[in-house]
């Protein structure tokens, strides 16, 4: 049970570093690697292969690295461990195996966390996503007090039972590196190799980025325009899913789950902006996650009626 | 006789659930297996982090066999009732017995229900209690439909004789019952198999894992008191924390680190809150200057470097939360310094508070003016209230309380200072909020008082004006609170004050203002206004002078509003505040309950005029609860009655009230001029001791009215043919009650 591979024995040298040993270690584990989504999403949940994939009877699992983006979290590059753009490490496995746990464990070893001298710790933490309609139960896992993952049995997304249930990983990345690494302030953190002919720091890349999205989420955005945008969005989801099944050109069935549910995404990111730029109060907050919760269902209810939706192939025409 | 040892195994089970659940399983099995015909002489759960554990010692090993008699039909009884009987008890004739009975010969049928044996019993009884657990959220996993508060691992479940133990056979959810378990996670995680409580016991300590809570609770308690001494700290007491941390650790081993000189300055309440929140760590305080300057965590394992990489690991993390209090703190000290609370608060006219109920701004606004007209009555200085209600709600816009939400107030009281507001405002921005729960401190400053009550009190119009009322269980605006918060405000400080003016005039402003504010979209009662067909009656220009007002406060206008509110609006104000005063004496009524006040006492009382004056009211019903317990009490009572009843039917009979006022002048009898002259000498007594809000004194001299009553009502007969007397007489008795209503209302107290 308490395997370690060589390669994991040496400490990681760098934030790609660990990011290549996750990849390889769930790779090593069955997981299908996938690649960011490519849309602005709050968190790794968001990624389709997650809120989509966790619906319906289908086996799946799938690893993969997520740009995420909360507007704001924005520090202008100054707060040692806060950033309005950062990256999470998502595993998705559905059915969720017996040892879920153990496997877990041992992608902490694979990144040259020593259970034997570290103190690990499953800490309650039931999650919830309001904007999907989504939530499980879990823990947070701490190292030495450090929350380094979220740990999450999928019991309902969009309002739709999970059967059967998905087991969810997320691993925030740049804390767990800077722990890892023994980096204080996550703009020195070496993102590559230290000694790389060009050495690059995590402040080389994205200090100045942190600096004008802060501005930017804050005071630049438009917020006429994206309340707009969210208003298009919204409406775009709706229509997408109401437009007659057959497609014009091939005569077939095709249910546009996931272009809605882009939409949604959209959604999703734009009142995140609209909430960091502070025109939305506090009872307005409810209205507009309720929204985007509406449109998730929406997605939810159209995406299981599909053929990866775990519906059957006469069923997604009919 | 046999041991019963059941464990459930899982993923790691909510610190805050485990006590409930190993209390659940015990109860829920004990009962099955006693509702089963088994017999135990004692039992107990354990819990940890892993599994919930149950030891059922001198178990009987067989339920008995039971014998029951059921008596039949008749002899000769139609076949068809015969068959049924023998349907019904799954026997046939020759089973049957017949005796005589009183009524002649019965047939008899004995049913024999034989005994089972302990392991079908306690297979059947945990597999109910497993299927059927009161987990407060529980969960599926994988592809199983069984619910569990994480994933369920495996059971352990096996009975114990002195032939040896044996597995129990049970299977649910497709896991078999054994007997094996697992040890610690990290330190002891193999499998190893047991025979009975005392071995699981001692074999899991071996394997890193103390099984009971309560020995965990204490090894922390111990050590980490010991730490703190030896390094010459106090640990603070938090029994809640140390419950918790217990049920995060099967193997606790206490670590204890110093905080960085950097964050010594915070104040100490920031300190303990982040380091309980976030990290769960223990405070240890220094004794001599009662500052916070170390920490103590509990790790879940020993490890080669005795802990070393944990404790440089919290104190790493300790280290950049409380960067982050430091910077929210210096960050927020900056913003008062610079523009004073009232700055930090100036944000909150961006935060709405309820959408029919405007920003917090407004809200601050309402309050500071209630404040102001309050703090008289409470000898608070009407300036000092206002000023302290304006900045009592401006923490909640610091960056300190928008990560520590329960530091509210109390940062506000900090920041006041450093502000250099007065003394009495720094203490009303944390008072305000008190009393938080029924065992929270009554604040008794008066400025603190005019605050904490304008705030209910504006909380509880405003909400009533929009009809937002608690219903059942639900009660999200926490209002019981608030308005137990004004009951124990009023009376804590024996306030002076009848609430409904400020009611009236609060949902009355908030009609108004939601009126103006045309939200005819959401707020029901704005459509109900429209509805009215009003038109859009007042100009700009009274508006701007209503607005005017709305700043100057004049009391005009106030009058003018609720008017308007009431005639032009149509807004049923008072109906709306009967209610409310209505939801107060609710509070009231069971807060003086539980002082042992009878149900018809408060009733009694709170049928008198004057009773949204609470203090008045429970003076009112703490007098005639203690009267009623004395001679005087039945004096005063039987005297009552007997005037009244008589009067009453009387009244109901002519169909009028004999409120005249009876002449002496027509008295025939001498009983009839002594209770004359009794009325005239007790009144002289009760009206100043009225005045006085005296009320024994009042009800000790109604009392002395029984003996004339009883020797009139002797000597006297109502109903004489000469009309003009019997007036004069029901009117005397109208004027023997009239006298001895004025402190309750006596025709509701019983007895």
């Amino acid at each position: 049970m308490q395997e370690r591979s060589d390669s994991s024995s040496q400490m990681p040298q760098s934030f790609q570093e660990i990011i290549l040993r996750l990849q390889n270690y769930w790779a090593a584990k069955g997981c299908a690697i996938l690649q960011p989504y490519d849309m602005e999403v709050g968190a790794g949940t968001f990624h389709p292969a997650t809120t989509l994939r966790a619906l319906g009877s289908k086996p799946w699992a799938a690893a993969y690295v997520q740009p995420s983006r909360r507007p704001t979290d924005g520090r202008y590059g100054e707060n040692p461990n806060r950033l309005q753009h950062y990256y999470q490490y998502q595993v998705i496995i559905k059915p969720s195996p017996p040892d879920l746990q153990e496997l877990y464990l041992g992608s902490l070893r694979a990144i040259g966390i020593d259970d034997a001298l570290h103190d690990i710790r499953f800490v309650e933490d039931d999650w919830e996503s309001p904007t999907l309609g989504a939530w499980g139960l879990g823990w947070e896992v701490w190292c030495d007090g450090m929350e380094v993952s979220q740990f999450t049995y999928f019991q309902q997304v969009g309002g739709h039972d999970c059967r059967p249930v998905s087991g969810e990983l997320t691993y925030g990345l740049e804390r767990l590196a800077m722990y890892v690494l023994g980096v204080d302030h996550v703009m020195d953190m070496p993102f590559n190799a230290p000694d790389a002919p060009i050495p690059l720091a995590y402040g080389d890349i994205f200090r100045q980025t942190e600096e004008e999205y802060s501005r930017h989420n804050f005071h630049g955005a438009t917020t006429e325009m994206l309340l707009r945008h969210f208003e298009d969005a919204e409406a775009e989801c709706a229509r997408l899913l109401d437009m007659p099944l057959q497609d014009p050109a091939t005569g077939k069935a095709i249910r546009m789950a996931h272009p809605a549910y882009d939409q949604c995404i959209k959604a999703s990111h734009l009142f995140n902006l609209l909430d960091a730029r502070g025109v939305i109060s506090v009872t307005e907050r409810q209205a507009y996650i309720g929204r985007v919760r509406a449109l998730a269902k929406l997605c939810a209810d159209a995406f299981v009626q599909t053929e990866a939706g775990g519906a059957q192939a006469g069923g997604a025409a009919a | 006789m046999a041991d019963l040892l059941i464990e459930l195994f899982s993923e790691e089970i909510p610190a805050r659930m485990q006590a409930s659940a190993a209390e659940a399983l015990r109860r829920l099995v004990t009962d099955g297996l006693v509702g089963a015909g088994l017999t135990y002489a004692n039992a107990a759960a354990f819990a940890t982090p892993r599994r919930l554990a149950l030891a059922v010692q001198g178990l009987s090993t067989h339920s008995p066999t039971l014998r029951e008699e059921r008596k039949g039909p008749k002899l000769g009884a139609p076949q068809a009732a015969i068959d049924g009987f023998l349907r019904g008890i799954g026997q046939t004739m020759a089973d049957l017995e017949i005796r005589d009975d009183k009524k002649g010969q019965v047939y008899f049928a004995t049913i024999t229900t034989p005994g089972r044996a302990a392991p079908e019993i306690v297979a059947q009884v945990l597999d109910t209690t497993i299927r059927n657990f009161p987990w407060p959220k529980s969960m599926r996993w994988g592809s199983g439909s069984l619910r569990w508060v994480r994933p369920l691992h495996s059971i352990l479940c096996i009975l114990s004789t002195e032939a040896g133990a044996e597995i129990v056979p049970l299977t649910v959810g497709g896991i078999t019952a054994g007997n094996s378990t697992r040890g610690h996670r990290f330190m002891a995680p193999d499998a190893f198999t047991v025979t009975g409580f005392d071995d699981y016991a001692a074999k899991l300590k071996r394997a890193h894992v103390i099984l009971d809570p309560q020995e965990r609770a204490a090894h922390i308690w111990n050590d980490a008191s010991q730490m703190a001494f030896a390094a010459g700290l106090e640990l603070v007491e938090d029994k809640a924390l140390l419950a918790e941390v217990a049920g995060l650790v099967e193997w606790p081993v206490v670590l204890m680190g110093r905080i960085g000189a950097d964050f010594l300055n915070l104040p100490p309440e920031v300190l303990q809150t982040s380091m309980r929140e976030h990290q769960k760590f223990f405070s240890a305080r220094d004794p001599k200057s009662g500052q916070i300057v170390g920490f103590v965590t509990v790790a879940n394992r020993d490890t080669a470097d005795k802990g070393a990489t944990i404790l440089q690991g919290n104190q790493k993390v300790l280290a950049a939360r409380l960067s982050d209090a430091k910077f929210f703190w210096e960050n927020d000290l900056r913003t008062v310094t610079a523009q004073g609370l009232d700055g930090m608060g100036a944000g909150l006219a961006n935060v709405t508070f309820h959408n029919k109920l405007g920003s917090q701004a407004d809200r601050v606004a309402r309050i500071a003016a209630l404040a102001r007209e309050i703090a008289p009555l409470v000898g608070a200085d009407a300036d000092l209230a206002e000023q302290a209600a304006r900045v009592a709600k401006a923490d909640l816009r610091s960056d300190m309380v928008g990560e520590f939400p329960e530091l509210q107030g109390l940062m506000g009281s900090y920041y006041a200072r450093a502000a250099g507001l007065p003394e009495d405002v720094a203490r009303a921005c944390v008072e305000h909020y008190q009393p938080l729960g029924p065992s929270d401190s009554v604040p008794s400053a008066p400025v603190s008082v005019a605050v904490a009550l304008a705030d209910k009190i504006d909380t509880l119009t405003g909400f009533w004006a929009i009809d937002e009322k608690p219903t059942g269980s639900k009660d999200p605006y926490a209002l019981r609170r608030a308005a137990l918060g004004v009951i124990r405000l009023v009376l804590g400080n024996g306030v002076r004050i009848g609430l409904t003016q400020f009611e009236a005039k609060g949902v009355a402003g908030v009609v108004y203002e939601n009126y103006y504010r045309g939200k005819t979209d959401t707020a029901d009662t704005i459509s109900r206004i429209s509805d009215l067909g009003v038109p859009d009656s007042i100009s700009s220009e009274a508006r701007l002078t209503f607005e005017g007002s709305i700043k100057a406060q004049t009391a005009d206008f106030v009058a003018e509003t609720v008017d308007f509110v009431r005639e032009t609006l149509g807004f049923d104000v008072d109906a709306v505040i009967a209610n409310l005063l209505s939801f107060f004496h609710d509070r009231l009524k069971t807060h003086l309950r539980e002082q042992g006040i009878r149900h018809d006492v408060i009733d009694a009382c709170l049928a008198m005029p004057g009773n949204d004056d609470l203090t008045l009211l429970v003076k009112r019903a703490e007098a005639l609860s203690a009267f009623l317990k004395t001679a005087d009490g039945e004096n005063l009572l039987q005297g009552f009655k007997r005037a009244n009843n008589i009067l009453t039917k009387e009244e109901a009979k002519d169909g009028v009230e004999y409120s005249f006022g009876p002449d002496p002048k027509l008295a025939e009898t001498p009983e009839e001029k002594a209770l004359f002259t009794a009325l005239d000498k007790a009144e002289a007594a009760i009206t100043p001791a009225m005045t006085a809000e005296d009320f024994a004194t009042a009800m000790a001299a109604m009392a002395t009215l029984r003996a004339p009553i009883d020797a009139f009502f002797e000597a006297v007969q109502i109903n004489t043919d000469n009309q003009i007397v019997r007036r004069n007489r029901l009117n005397l008795l109208h004027r023997i009650r009239a006298t001895c209503q004025q402190v309750a209302d006596l025709t509701r107290v019983e007895g």
